[in-house]
């Protein structure tokens, strides 16, 4: 009893520590949006005319939308035509490469922990990073050339790969799919590219840094990856956003196409602004996340670690059309204090000894909701479906909640589908253990909530595991008495 | 070393410790017996700064400190360790990532430097050896899926590991057979030496033919009744708990 009103009293999280922001100059769209801004924004981009036909299209198709009310999460409506739907850094002329970036933008990144230098970047990452609505910078382009791997920010490759954009653009997220899937649709101001040629395996690790810095302002990007037959790319997205009291809205899009035999792995750390303790601002996160197993003996592999947002709304999913295709699906969605989280994944049998492996974590402290909502559809013609689901929460305190809401639907009666869940409290007996041997209470949650996570952890490469493992501990701190 | 002097703790209101006194000097092996409910786990939960327990009354001093103002982190690292009666699975951590963690706490408490993967390695493998336990079981996670001997055996690694001044022995035979009763106690008097001390709490005088006590206790009622050499235990072992309950309850109305 005590014990729980000191939890209480000591639940005060530790300061986001980017949310400091940045005053420079600026190009951005007048508030509101309409078709006006939409065109505003294609001129703006010098976009080509199915582009903002696409655009336009998306608009009407959102308009006869409403916004989605089925996600386990309660938040005050944004008003959408408050909202800016393009703000990009005043560059006097685009940047042919890296060393021609205004040294401010670069500084913003070195503070974030993100050299864009490549000769001090020894491990190798390749990194596009998208500041409010425009890809600013793109490293070891030339590198990456000579394999044939196109990675370049979206703008760019409307420009010069209008080919292989018209082929995928919506290919696998139609925007028809979601109220905030057309919204981005249709506003959408940059976001990535990368496209792996036939039996290239990409010799380094493609990674997008997104960051929001303006008030006000929306962030809608789209992430297309295309990997061809045989190739393999693995492929990182963080996030951070300013501390700001008012709630900032992100909607993007990814899609991923994967060919015969090719392998896709995207990770994502994501630890946008999650609001203060009492609950004031962070992000709504509503994110539409698919990828597509085109060709047979094809993989997709998502992992994500959600430590950030106010209110993240998330399904990354895969859809099993090839034969013997495999899907995979590796999530820690930590929520401490107002958060809220509704996440998980659809996977999606089409193609027959398609297999799929779902791995859930959720961790709630403080006042947060945690949901894993996902759902294994096996088709008719999917025959010997495999799909094993492991869905575990953990509590931190009493007045969090964790749910799960798995949906199944299985047309094949060959199909194999198994599912675990779990809910478990952080003992207090698990903590005393650890402090009899000298580990001090902080220390102990963090190690306890790092191997409950381990599992999916081990997914990511190398260097972001360890900082993941860093933000889970200092997501969690002082929720724990 | 341990001097406890008049120890009174509760348990959600209910006294279980009512006037616990006990010396403890360094070299030397102390039994604590008693019957069930006597109070023995809690006078162990109460030493290592359990909060469940409140104390009420008494004191504590561990080699000149306060012991019962520390918390159980900063009683660990003064030396104090608690080999569970029921040790603690902690999923997805190994007891070597445990372990490191643990050590590299205590060595920054005392002004040390964190051991580097290699030293560490090498201090494992040397007290792997000592107590005869295997690599595998130290790669798996804390106490997950541990028979109630590898857990036993793993609460004695980690004593060698830690190396503490004053260990104290929950119920560490419960839940072995005699081989590993046999394995566990060579680990314990292994790791005895004139500067530490060592408290055994026990139900049963078997463990103490292989850990043999310099004193027993029989505890009963929260109070210390009796106190004597190792004969006590077998005296008990013979004629069990009831001739000191009646002795004590006969007395104990006045």
């Amino acid at each position: 009893m005590s014990k729980d009103n000191q939890i209480l009293e000591d639940l005060n999280s530790k300061e986001y520590e980017h949310g400091w922001s940045v005053d420079f100059e600026t190009d951005e769209a007048p508030l509101g949006l309409n078709e006006d801004i939409i065109r505003w924004i294609s001129t703006k981009k010098e976009e080509p005319t199915w582009l903002l036909e696409w655009r336009l299209k998306a608009f009407k198709i959102w308009q006869s939308m409403t916004e989605p009310e089925w996600a386990n999460v309660h938040y005050p409506k944004m008003d959408l035509q408050a909202l800016r739907y393009y703000s990009a850094p005043k560059q006097s002329k685009k940047p042919k490469n890296i060393n021609e970036v205004d040294p401010e933008l670069i500084a913003i990144y070195e503070r974030l922990g993100i050299s864009l230098n490549e000769q001090k970047r020894l491990q190798g990452i390749a990194i596009d990073v998208v500041l409010d609505s425009v890809s600013v910078a793109t490293t070891f382009k030339e590198t990456l050339g000579k394999l044939g791997i196109i990675f370049c920010s979206f703008s760019e490759a409307v420009k010069e790969h209008p080919e292989l954009i018209q082929k995928y653009l919506g290919s696998v997220v139609p925007m028809t799919d979601n109220y905030y899937a057309a919204l981005n649709s249709a506003v959408f101001s940059d976001g990535s590219f990368c496209y792996i040629p036939k039996g290239v395996r990409c010799p380094m690790e493609l990674s997008t840094y997104f960051r929001i810095n303006a008030a006000n302002t929306g962030q809608f990007e789209r992430t297309l990856i295309v990997a061809d037959d045989s190739s393999y790319v693995s492929y990182l997205e963080g996030c951070t956003a300013p501390q700001r009291d008012e709630n900032q809205l992100h909607a993007a899009v990814v899609e991923i196409y994967a060919g015969t035999h090719a392998e896709v792995k995207y990770s994502t750390v994501q630890n946008w602004f999650p609001g203060d303790k009492d609950g004031k601002g962070g992000i709504y996160n509503f994110v539409t996340k698919r990828g597509i197993c085109a060709g047979d003996h094809s993989k997709i592999s998502w992992t994500q670690v959600e430590t950030g947002s106010a209110v993240t709304w998330k399904y990354p999913s895969c859809i099993l059309k090839g034969d013997h295709s495999i899907g995979e699906f590796y999530s820690v969605a930590v929520t401490n204090n107002y958060q809220q989280a509704d996440t998980g994944t659809k996977m999606i049998h089409i193609g027959k000894n398609t297999k799929s492996r779902i791995v859930s974590k959720g961790i709630s402290a403080g006042k947060s909701q945690n949901s894993y909502r996902g759902q294994v559809q096996v088709m008719k013609r999917a025959h010997n479906a495999r799909n094993f689901s492991q869905c575990d929460s953990l509590l931190m305190g009493n007045q969090c909640g964790a749910h799960t809401f798995p949906y199944l639907d299985i047309a094949n009666p060959t199909a194999k589908v198994e599912h675990e869940a779990t809910t478990s409290k952080i003992g207090e007996d698990q903590i005393f253990y650890c402090n009899q041997r000298g580990i001090a209470t902080e220390d102990a949650v963090a190690l306890i909530v790092n191997g409950y996570a381990k599992e999916v952890l081990n997914q990511l490469p190398m260097e972001f595991a360890v900082e993941a493992q860093k933000l889970l501990a200092l997501t969690l701190e002082g929720s724990v008495g | 070393m341990l001097s406890i002097k008049n120890l009174h703790a509760s348990i959600e209101g209910t006294p279980i410790l009512r006037g616990i006194n006990l010396e403890v000097k360094a070299g030397e092996v102390h039994a604590i017996m008693g019957p069930n409910g006597s109070g023995k786990s809690t006078l162990a939960s109460v030493l290592a700064g359990r909060e469940e327990y409140e104390v009420t009354k008494g004191e504590v001093i561990f080699q000149g400190k306060e012991l019962l103002e520390l918390s159980p982190e900063d009683r660990a690292r003064e030396g104090v360790f608690l080999a569970f009666q029921y040790p603690i699975e902690i999923p997805g951590v190994s007891t070597t990532n445990f372990l490191r963690t643990a050590l590299n706490q205590v060595r920054e408490y005392r002004g040390l430097e964190p051991l580097d993967a290699v030293k560490f390695l090498s201090l494992m493998k040397e007290k792997m050896a000592l107590v005869e336990i295997d690599q595998k079981l130290l790669s798996r996670s804390l106490n997950e899926g541990f028979s109630g001997g590898e857990k036993k055996r793993n609460e004695i690694f980690q004593m060698a590991m830690l190396e503490p001044t004053l260990s104290i022995l929950d119920e560490t035979d419960s839940g072995l057979d005699i081989d590993a009763l046999r394995i566990v106690s060579n680990g314990v008097n292994k790791l005895k030496s004139e500067k530490t001390a060592t408290i055994v709490v026990t139900h049963y005088q078997r463990l103490l033919d292989y850990i043999v006590p310099d004193f027993v206790h029989v505890l009963y009622k929260g109070r210390i009744v009796k106190s004597g050499t190792k004969e006590l235990a077998l005296e008990l072992e013979e004629k069990g708990y009831d001739w000191i309950k009646e002795e004590v309850d006969s007395t104990a109305t006045v």
